[in-house]
């Protein structure tokens, strides 16, 4: 019984399509992504199924988990604040922006809403230097860039995803 | 041939092939180029930066392609102005390389402090201290203090299991992933990993259960820090307290060369007591690894709460201890009282010298000997066998090696490695089995057959097979009993001799026999009983040595007077007239011949518990009071009687299978961050048995087993089963399989039966409840039944499978 | 002038299929695949002088020509994992002019004989990889991917795999070893990627920008393309300005613009018009420029800027005015790099954590001035040891930051935080 393959077959399928027949472990990111759709975070159980989809041992993939920012093992905010706190950033006020927001959410940066819902964190550079301040927003569906913002609108962007 | 090119390393100039390494060639000549990462038995990742050095190559002229010389006529040397890894670096004609100038000293004082940075610095209380790399290291080259604020170092909690096997101190952790690459490239087995990055990378494993492996030990010999510790050794004793001593495996026929370190303490009553099994370098057999049956479970059986330790005789029906002359006395009178024959059943667990002594004295008394075995063909084993000269290690391409019938990992697995590495190296690996395995992987070919169609295969060899330069067949007991393996030897034999590969090294017949000294019992003239419990009932006396029959499986105790004569209690020695106690392998002296035919001496390690004797001693002394005079002390005088009388061991003396040479790659120096932990061998690499004459006039034959129709079932070997030897590792206990039966899907449908269903399983008469497993390479109308766990199957038999009750996924 | 990388600013909706088509797209590839041998296309691009515009500058045709003909098959993939803090080109290509970049991939592909070609983009292009899946769905529909395209029997698939958050991943076999499942941990060199890459064959990895290049001069020729920019450094460039000036963006302009033409006049200059203090002109791996008129009047290519002590890069520049702390900025570029350090070769992951520490310490700590020599000390410990340039690039600012900025490291009284200027 492998749940995750039961579930998402065909998207599976077409994934492991992209890559050749004896190669089916570079398909681990994208599966990964799938797995973290629903709960925003890769489990154990989710491991070991995408290792049965891809020949590998769950720690092969977990390693893969551990690695790669975008990849959680555990529970959060199941919407992520993502604000770009780099240099170039910064430079245009990054941080006070992320200060910002964090302070109407009565939260401190990298920290979870009481509500469990968001998860405002810093981030490097996101290649949108010339439109800072601005984050992204990472949830089961993946993600999506927001730039020039002010504190406002993201507080409307950030009330509207809760 | 590679062609070679000459270097200068340190100003000593050396020649080595071409592709060497520059820290290979530096080793050959002594230097020393200090390395965490780098391990000469994997690839290098030029990780760990501690083997720095100066790498200058000639400037070549590009209109001649010759080097250009200086006004003295010196090749003018352009060196690199950063610093290369001499693990990374192949030599090349006319290098220069210097690791002992400042700026490379400078550089590596540097890189420990790096390291450091990171380190806790626990090495008093550390198991690796007194044996590790990165202290050593630190003497020769750290900087006396440390500028990092100790406040900023990583801190994780202690000692975290990532099995029942192996313990983790992710703050000794250097990152250097010989561990998890071990795992990969060489244990196959990729269930430890990295998680995070940077400098939070830490060791984790999610398999389940953790570090699944049965080659976990050797990591820890590899981890050149104390980050990776064994259960049974950590907490257990400091290096430099330990004593060592040489010793084969007795676990399997591979005969990997081991020593155990042992030390004077207070659980032994102020006696020396073995605290761990290290390996001992031997590239022909099991290069520097160890299985972790080895690792855990060679050396238990000694320290058995089932010890024998006083001789014992059935007085009014219960066994009562006596003294050994009484004992001896006793068996002198009701054997020389005896009306009918005697019968000696000896399995492989007892040295050359044993079985020697034990077939002498049973010849002398007109009896006859068995050997307690489910695996036939060890006599064409002697006549097609692996003889002088062979290495596993030394196929590659071109090469062939078929392997039948055999679960080669589960049975025997340090040969599952080295086939697994020819097949790397590019021999032509054929895997024939019903379903599948783990040498599969590594396969240039997988065939599948029918249980009972194993000769089958031989007609469906592919043709790089059967044009190969050198061919090694390995047959196991797969599905069969001593029928059935005795056919399938017989047909591999006769192909090997039949196409030209009998009679030269590194060509020939293996037999995966379940036991460490099995084809030295073949090689003395031991055979297997076909069918045994007849025979014992008909004996008038037995005299049954290392082996637990009635235990096994479950038959009457025979009428018989019966001596046997063990180490532990078994259900056989409970049900025996006289029992007499043993010393264990590691209390005496003795050889063992193993399945590639090499003849390997083992040493006393500890003393021997008191009471208990050898097996040979105890035979010879029995033997004297029926008049026969053989040695009973010195094993090495046993040996070299054994050797005037048995043919293939003509000229063979304990001096000579104490033999060594230099082996490569070094290890087992001082250095320890070279090969890590495993022992240098200075006792003995053993000794070929000479190639047979590959006929097979007067081989053993078994009468035909019984045909079987219907749902069969099958024996097969797990690794860790519930033997009695492995039984006495508290160590293994957790990982040990429990009884259980492996079905088909399409017969587990059809039985109404799941994966953990629980079965009543009836066999040969017997009625067992068992869990069950499925396995969807299984062929259908076959039950695969382990050994050793609750019902042992001699051979194919019909069975019926009944469902109990399904456990809720 | 008008754009060549850029096109999407002159010609709108070029991201559509049928529009690029009117503007000659694809006609390139046609005349690639219909009409010349690849090897034909190596040395076209070989001539052209195009350097590789991911930050090392190599040789395009060069390393094409390297392709291991004898093994097979052979892979392309574009580079467009571009995490280098400061820069943000790829992204408006594949945005806005998506296609000249996947007709580069597909003309490279041709020239080395590859059937399959990889776009490896960061993660956080979750969005535009939904758009270029459509993309690829609209030239294969177009005949323009697949099988045996314009009757010849060259087939080509191109396949979109998203990265998850690694700055790493943009070192080409540190890509590889991802794209094949795998930790971003760079590979030992050599073999190089051209003989041993994606899933052990040869591979090309080029960066997007460079990918883009490829088609125009195919079309234009390669003596066209050298009379763009300077002699060693031909073609046009697109620079990121970002930082303290009034107008951030990306600009083409010829390599060898100076910097005060890309800060002053396409930039508008500094904001609010304080001071310059500092370029760093590759972005966070840059070794910091001081801003004065000889470096102001430096021309941007691959040689020159050497001449101010830093290297020109992937052309990321970021821009500091007068109110800029050397200190708060290295604190910024050592935690970037620190989170970014793979932890395979000891001095990058201990060297990065410990320089991160100790610039913690000074910046927000109030630690002492001794500090400072220790974290300079490190950085120089650092330097020459690394397994790949990710070390090397973090004692950059580093290095420079304390010995071209020493006023900055002094006392604490300095003010170290950025001013918010946006």
């Amino acid at each position: 019984m492998n749940t995750f393959l039961d579930k998402y077959n065909d998207e599976i399928q077409s994934i492991l399509a992209k890559y050749p027949e004896d190669q089916k472990r570079s398909a681990v990111m994208p599966l990964l992504y799938l797995a973290q759709r629903e709960k925003m975070y890769v489990s154990e159980k989710d491991m070991g199924e995408i290792g049965e989809v891809l020949g590998l041992d769950s720690t092969e993939v977990g390693s893969i988990v551990g690695f790669y920012t975008l990849y959680y093992d555990k529970a959060d905010g199941r919407t992520r604040i993502q604000v770009c706190t780099d240099l170039p950033c910064a430079l245009r006020g990054a941080d006070a922006f992320a200060a910002g927001i964090c302070e109407r959410l009565g939260i401190k940066l990298g920290e979870t809403t009481p509500d469990g819902k968001v998860t405002v964190e810093g981030v490097m550079c996101l290649a949108a230097c010339d439109k800072a301040p601005m984050f992204q927003v990472q949830n089961g569906d993946g993600l999506s860039y927001h730039e020039n913002q002010t504190v406002e609108s993201a507080m409307e962007l950030i009330e509207k995803l809760k | 041939m590679t062609p070679n090119v000459t270097l200068t390393i340190d100003n000593q100039t050396v020649t080595v092939p071409e592709g060497t390494l520059v820290v290979d060639a530096a080793k050959l000549i002594g230097i020393d180029i200090p390395v965490f990462c780098y391990h000469p038995k994997m690839a290098p990742v030029g990780m760990c930066r501690m083997c720095l050095v100066d790498v200058g190559r000639p400037v070549i002229d590009r209109a001649t392609g010759q080097p250009v010389l200086d006004d003295d006529g010196n090749p003018v040397i352009n060196f690199n102005p950063k610093l290369e890894t001499g693990c990374t670096v192949t030599v090349s004609e006319g290098m220069v390389v210097h690791g002992k100038t400042d700026n490379v000293q400078e550089a590596r004082n540097e890189v420990i402090e790096f390291i450091l940075t990171s380190h806790p610095l626990d090495c008093p209380v550390c198991d690796k201290g007194g044996e590790c790399p990165l202290q050593n290291l630190t003497m020769h080259f750290g900087p006396g203090t440390s500028r990092f604020v100790f406040d900023d170092k990583i801190h994780f909690s202690k000692n975290i299991p990532l099995g029942d096997l192996i313990y983790l101190d992710r703050e000794r952790c250097i990152q250097c992933a010989r561990c998890t690459r071990f795992q990969d490239e060489i244990a196959d087995d990729p269930v430890i990993g990295f998680f995070n990055r940077g400098r939070r990378l830490e060791i984790i494993t999610f398999s389940d259960p953790g570090f699944d492996s049965y080659w976990s030990g050797n990591t820890t010999d590899i981890c050149p820090v104390g980050a990776l510790t064994t259960a049974d050794f950590r907490f257990g004793a400091r290096p430099w307290e330990l004593n060592s001593a040489a010793s084969i495996c007795n676990q399997c026929p591979v005969g990997c060369n081991i020593t155990f370190n042992t030390r004077r303490e207070v659980k032994s009553g102020g006696g020396f007591a073995i605290k761990r099994a290290m390996p001992r370098q031997n590239e022909a057999v099991n290069e520097i690894w160890l299985c972790d049956k080895g690792r855990f479970s060679s050396y238990t059986l000694g320290e058995s709460d089932k010890r024998i330790s006083q001789p014992m005789i059935r007085v009014d029906g219960d066994l009562k201890p006596v003294e050994w002359g009484a004992a001896l006395d006793y068996i002198a009178e009701k054997l020389g009282a005896l009306d009918g024959s005697l019968l000696s059943v000896a399995s492989g667990r007892l040295s050359n010298e044993d079985l020697y002594n034990l077939r002498k004295f049973t010849t002398h008394l007109n009896g006859e000997t068995a050997l307690y075995t489910h695996l036939a063909g060890g006599d064409l084993v002697t006549r097609v066998g692996l003889s002088q000269g062979s290495n596993l290690g030394d196929l590659g391409k071109g090469d062939a090696i078929l392997v039948v019938a055999s679960d080669l990992e589960e049975e025997a697995p340090v040969w599952w490695l080295r086939v697994k590495q020819a097949a790397e190296r590019g021999a032509t690996v054929v895997v024939a089995n019903p379903r599948s395995t783990k040498l599969d992987r590594a396969a240039t070919h997988k065939l599948r057959y029918i249980y009972g169609q194993e000769l089958t295969v031989l007609d469906r060899l592919p043709e790089e097979f059967t044009k190969s330069e050198n061919t090694v067949i390995f047959y196991g007991s797969e599905g069969l009993g001593l029928a059935g393996s005795a056919k399938l030897a017989e047909g591999l034999a006769g192909w090997l001799v039949n196409t030209g590969r009998s009679g030269k090294a590194n060509n020939g017949l293996v037999a995966v026999h379940p036991r460490a000294n099995d084809q030295g019992a073949w090689e003395l003239g031991y055979r297997p009983n076909a069918d045994l419990a007849a025979s014992m009932a008909k004996s008038a006396a037995l005299y049954i040595a290392g082996a637990d029959p009635l235990g096994d499986t479950g038959m009457e105790a025979p009428e018989a007077f019966m001596i046997v004569q063990d180490v532990i209690m078994t259900r056989t020695a409970e049900a025996a007239d006289v029992v007499l106690p043993a010393s264990t392998f590691t209390e005496r002296d003795g050889s063992y011949t193993s399945g590639e035919r090499r003849v390997q001496r083992f040493y006393a390690t500890v003393p021997a518990l008191p009471g208990t004797r050898p097996d040979f001693t105890i035979t010879a002394q029995i033997a004297v009071r029926f008049g026969l005079e053989i040695e009973g002390r010195f094993a090495p005088r046993i040996f070299s009687a054994l050797a005037e009388e048995v043919e293939s061991y003509s000229g063979l003396t304990y001096v000579a299978i104490s033999r060594t040479e230099e082996q490569w790659p070094i290890v087992g120096r001082s250095d320890m961050y070279y090969g890590g932990t495993t022992y240098e061998n200075s006792l003995g690499l053993g000794v070929q048995l000479p190639a047979g004459d590959g006929s097979f006039e007067g081989a053993w034959k078994a009468p035909s087993g019984k045909e079987v129709s219907g749902l069969t079932a099958v024996p097969v070997t797990v690794l860790y089963d519930q033997g009695s030897v492995i039984s006495q590792s508290k160590t293994l206990a957790p990982r040990l399989a429990q009884p259980h039966v492996i079905v088909s899907a399409s017969d587990a449908g059809e039985l109404g039966l799941e994966n953990g269903s629980i079965a009543s399983v009836q066999v040969n008469g017997r009625e067992i409840e068992l869990s069950v497993r499925l396995d969807e390479s299984v062929p259908a109308g076959f039950v695969l039944v382990p050994r050793s766990m609750g019902l042992n199957l001699e051979a194919p038999a019909p069975v019926k499978v009944r469902v109990l009750e399904k456990e809720l996924a | 002038m008008e754009h060549i990388l850029l096109r999407h600013r002159d010609i709108p909706n070029i991201n559509q299929l049928d529009v690029y088509m009117q503007h000659g797209g694809f006609e390139a590839f046609k005349k690639v695949v219909t009409t010349m041998k690849p090897e034909e296309v190596v040395e076209e691009v070989f001539k052209s002088g195009l350097r590789g515009r991911g930050g090392a500058g190599f040789p395009t045709g060069l390393k094409w020509r390297f392709i291991d003909k004898n093994n097979s098959p052979r892979y392309v993939v574009a580079n467009a994992d571009e995490s280098e803090p400061g820069t943000f080109k790829d992204r408006e290509i594949m945005e806005g002019n998506p296609f000249q970049f996947f007709e580069g991939v597909m003309i490279c592909a041709y020239a080395v004989g590859a059937n399959a070609a990889y776009n490896y983009m960061r993660g956080e292009f979750w969005e535009l990889a939904y758009v270029l899946d459509a993309r690829i769905a609209d030239m294969e529909k177009a005949g323009l991917l697949g099988e045996n395209l314009f009757g010849t029997d060259f087939s080509l698939r191109i396949y979109n795999h998203l990265g998850a958050g690694a700055y790493i991943c943009g070192e080409e076999t540190a890509l590889l070893e991802s794209l094949e499942g795998k930790l971003g941990q760079p590979r030992l060199r050599p073999p190089f990627p051209p003989s041993f890459g994606l899933y052990g064959k040869p591979t090309i990895v080029n960066n997007v920008e460079t990918l883009a290049n490829v088609p125009k001069i195919i079309e234009n020729g390669w003596e066209w393309y050298k009379s763009i920019g300077t002699d060693k450094s031909p073609g046009p460039k697109i620079f990121s300005l970002s930082g303290n000036v009034e107008k951030p963006g990306n600009y083409e302009l010829p390599l060898g613009s100076t910097f005060r033409e890309l800060i002053y006049e396409h930039g508008g200059g500094i904001t609010g018009g304080r001071a310059i203090k500092a370029i760093m002109p590759a972005g966070a791996s840059s070794a910091i420029i001081v801003a004065n008129d000889k470096a102001l009047d430096t021309p941007m290519d691959y040689e020159q800027v050497q001449n101010v002590g830093s290297l020109l890069g992937s052309a990321s520049i970021i821009v500091m005015d007068e109110t800029v702390s050397m200190d708060w900025l290295v604190q910024k570029t050592l935690h970037f790099f620190e989170h970014e350090s793979c932890g395979k070769c000891t001095p990058c992951r201990e060297g990065t954590y410990w320089m991160t520490h100790l610039v913690d310490d000074f910046v927000d700590g109030g630690a002492g001035v001794e500090k400072v020599e220790l974290l300079y000390d490190v950085a120089r410990q650092i330097e020459g040891k690394c397994l790949c340039a990710l070390g090397e690039f973090s004692i950059q600012a580093v290095l420079t930051g304390i010995e071209r900025f020493p006023d900055d490291w002094k006392e604490k009284t300095l003010k170290s935080e950025a001013p918010v200027t946006a």
